[in-house]
């Protein structure tokens, strides 16, 4: 049954297991287990990004496709999402709306740009795409009548899934049982089924096609595979993922602006989270957003400590300073992508071997 | 048999296949045309024609080292938008310490200043073209994906030290006296920098140009792009010729930084990878490995750019876009594709 549910992708390792586990449970009963706003953010904020960062795995892992686009298809989303409750008012018939109005326009937009740019080179995707998402942000932030240009927007969501709402009045465990716990589920929850319907994708025979035009896209198309077809089908699945997780945000953030979806920044943190947790296997975006939203917001405190304990020593400080993080992850990022391709998924796995 | 030794034969193109590969020279002026007509005030026209020259000249800089670094090694640089950003701040430190040199008014003063900014500029960006390449290009020759992926992680960490070197906040400077102010051509307004910017950009191509054909290196690399192999086992170190092309053009990102931040005015560490999405489009459109179609890429970018900044300012980055999908539906693999005979 549990075999099934991970369509027969099993972790096959213990300790890649454990820490999956632990990431599932945390995640599960976020709220009881590490009460107060900052926590709950981060646990949320997490859920979104393994969707996020799986669904660029798929494209980036499975299909060897290098996209630079895959915030616009998040951002696509966000705003699909953010557009309808701010414009037909906050209910489940406009969330539905927007949220599937969004995913469309993603896949239209992959679609395009797929069957534009696949049939040349894996590098001309990447430029393309490049190009594609740095004028869709800039376009984004000066149609300010409809997007609210770089404020965002800012937009009310039913009332069951505030804070405000209140389910049962007395406390579970301490917590406050509120719409924002309601809402958090609700995240977690899509999060989960969007994550397995992605496993399930990708070891279907599909999936397996897949990484055999990665592998050898020549041979491939000489067995009789439309390499193209599969690529950009790749693409268009991995943009609709992406928007789907876009929309969670919007919902759980209720304000969508540029910084928050469409961003450089956002784009290289996936980047930097598919590879370190592990290119062409899922579990590895699991590990690898978990990893580095808690870096995120956790690792500058302890970057924080080491400055201070180090401003005795010239240079270093600066090198350590809280906002510097981002150079170590870099520095990382360059030497998994040569030692550890396959990432820590990987590497727990060779060990068990 | 031996009397009859096999000639090579160079077939003649004819002329109207000759004609179709020159096309796209037309279209520069056929842009400024449009525009011409677009615009109606011709002095205006005259002001933005300029400005578009001079964005595509300091564009064609920054992206002929990435295009000819392509063409000869198959590796295509992400991280090549730091060297601008290091190049713009390399040049801008050495104008500070020249503060004296740029203002004042002496011209000689003033053109020795930025003398020496650009080549500092392209002494470090050049150096750490080196670097880069021995670090992070090389261990993952003919491997696209990891290519992308670590020449990205290289772009991170460059801007990161960016930052570490010269702090968070954005660099002002204005430039020396010589360069400012405008030219006043009956009521057009010309600034001179951008006078400045297009004779250096010209000067540039024509001296990449006369290298690649006339001399023994260009040749070496234009063979290596064709076909790097038969290079090889004639006896040359590609190798070599690969790491002089990739510092070369890391030294005139570099160049391209030290200009575009005087034009500018103001630099960020982030400046680089802003750049870069039009060096991208330039180097599609003009097809990847040639630096002809870079040149009449970057001039036709720059001027759609300037042009469309001013008739409808929202679009400008769009419009960029929508030429690039105009020329890759004519022709799909760029305005001269380069042939590789592998």
């Amino acid at each position: 049954m549990l075999t099934r549910l991970l369509s027969g992708d099993t972790p096959r390792s213990g300790l890649l297991t454990v820490l999956l586990l632990i990431v599932l449970v945390s995640l599960a009963f976020a709220p009881f287990l590490f009460p107060g706003t900052k926590s709950l953010e981060t646990a949320a904020r997490i859920c979104i990004f393994i969707v996020l960062v799986a669904s660029y795995d798929l494209l980036l892992g499975y299909a060897g496709i290098v996209s630079f686009a895959h915030t616009m298809f998040f951002g696509i989303g966000a705003y699909g999402t953010a557009l309808a409750l701010s414009t037909t008012g906050p209910n489940y018939g406009s969330l539905i709306w927007g949220t599937a109005a969004g995913a469309v326009v993603a896949a239209l937009f992959a679609l395009a740009i797929g069957l534009f740019s696949l049939r040349v080179k894996a590098i001309f995707f990447a430029m393309v795409t490049l190009a594609v998402a740095s004028a869709f942000a800039v376009l984004v932030s000066q149609m300010s009548w409809l997007t609210g240009g770089e404020d965002g927007l800012n937009y009310r969501i039913p009332r069951e899934l505030t804070p405000a709402f209140k389910l049962i009045d007395a406390k579970i465990l301490d917590v406050r049982v509120n719409g924002k716990l309601l809402a958090y589920y609700l995240v977690f929850l899509v999060s989960v089924i969007l994550f397995l319907v992605m496993l399930r994708i990708v070891n279907s025979p599909f999936g397996r096609t897949l990484k055999a035009v990665r592998d050898n896209a020549f041979r491939a198309e000489a067995i009789g595979y439309r390499v193209v077809w599969y690529r950009t089908t790749a693409t268009v699945l991995s943009a609709v993922m992406a928007a789907l997780a876009g929309s969670l945000l919007a919902i759980w953030l209720r304000y969508t602006g540029p910084a928050t979806t469409l961003s450089m920044e956002i784009m290289i943190d996936i980047l930097l989270m598919v590879v370190i947790g592990g290119m062409g296997t899922l579990y590895g975006a699991v590990l690898g957003a978990t990893l580095f939203i808690l870096a995120q917001t956790y690792l500058q405190t302890l970057m924080g400590v080491a400055a201070d304990a180090t401003s005795a020593v010239p240079l270093l400080p600066i090198l350590v300073a809280p906002e510097r993080w981002l150079l170590w992850l870099g520095v990382l990022f360059i030497l998994s992508v040569y030692f550890f391709p396959s990432g820590i998924v990987g590497r727990l796995r060779a060990g068990r071997a | 048999m031996s009397e009859t030794a096999i000639k090579p034969r160079i077939e003649k193109i004819p002329l109207k296949d000759q004609l179709f590969q020159k096309l796209p020279v037309l279209l520069v002026p056929l842009l400024a045309v449009a525009g011409l007509i677009a615009i109606g005030n011709p002095a205006s026209w005259l002001t933005l024609t300029v400005a578009g020259l001079a964005m595509g000249m300091m564009i064609f800089i920054m992206a002929s080292g990435l295009t000819v670094v392509f063409g000869l090694m198959d590796v295509i640089n992400f991280g090549h938008g730091a060297f601008v950003a290091v190049g713009a701040f390399v040049g801008f430190t050495v104008l500070a310490w020249l503060a004296g040199w740029t203002a004042s008014p002496s011209v000689m003063l003033n053109l020795a200043a930025v003398l020496i900014a650009i080549l500092v500029a392209m002494l470090v960006t050049g150096l750490l073209g080196l670097a880069f390449e021995r670090v992070i290009v090389m261990p993952v020759y003919g491997e696209h994906l990891k290519q992308i992926l670590v020449t990205m992680g290289g772009l991170i960490v460059a801007q990161q030290m960016i930052y570490v070197v010269w702090g968070p906040d954005e660099l002002h400077l204005s430039r020396p006296q010589a360069f400012q102010g405008a030219l006043v051509i009956g009521e057009a307004a010309i600034e001179k920098y951008r006078l400045v910017a297009v004779g250096i950009g010209l000067a540039l191509f024509l001296a990449m140009r006369h290298i690649l054909k006339n001399t023994k290196i260009g040749l070496l690399v234009r063979a290596g792009v064709e076909n790097g192999e038969m290079v090889e086992a004639l006896g040359y170190r590609i190798r070599r010729l690969f790491l002089i092309v990739f510092m070369t053009g890391s030294a005139l990102a570099g160049l391209g930084g030290v200009m575009w931040g005087l034009y500018q005015e103001t630099i960020t560490a982030h400046m680089g990878s802003e750049i870069m999405v039009l060096v991208f489009i330039v180097v599609i459109i003009g097809g990847l490995g040639s630096v002809e179609g870079c040149f009449i890429g970057a001039l036709l970018v720059g001027l759609l750019a300037n042009y469309t900044a001013f008739l409808a300012p929202k679009v400008a980055l769009v419009s960029t876009i929508a030429l690039m999908v105009v020329i890759l539906m004519w022709r799909p693999q760029g305005l001269y594709p380069v042939v590789k005979a592998k």
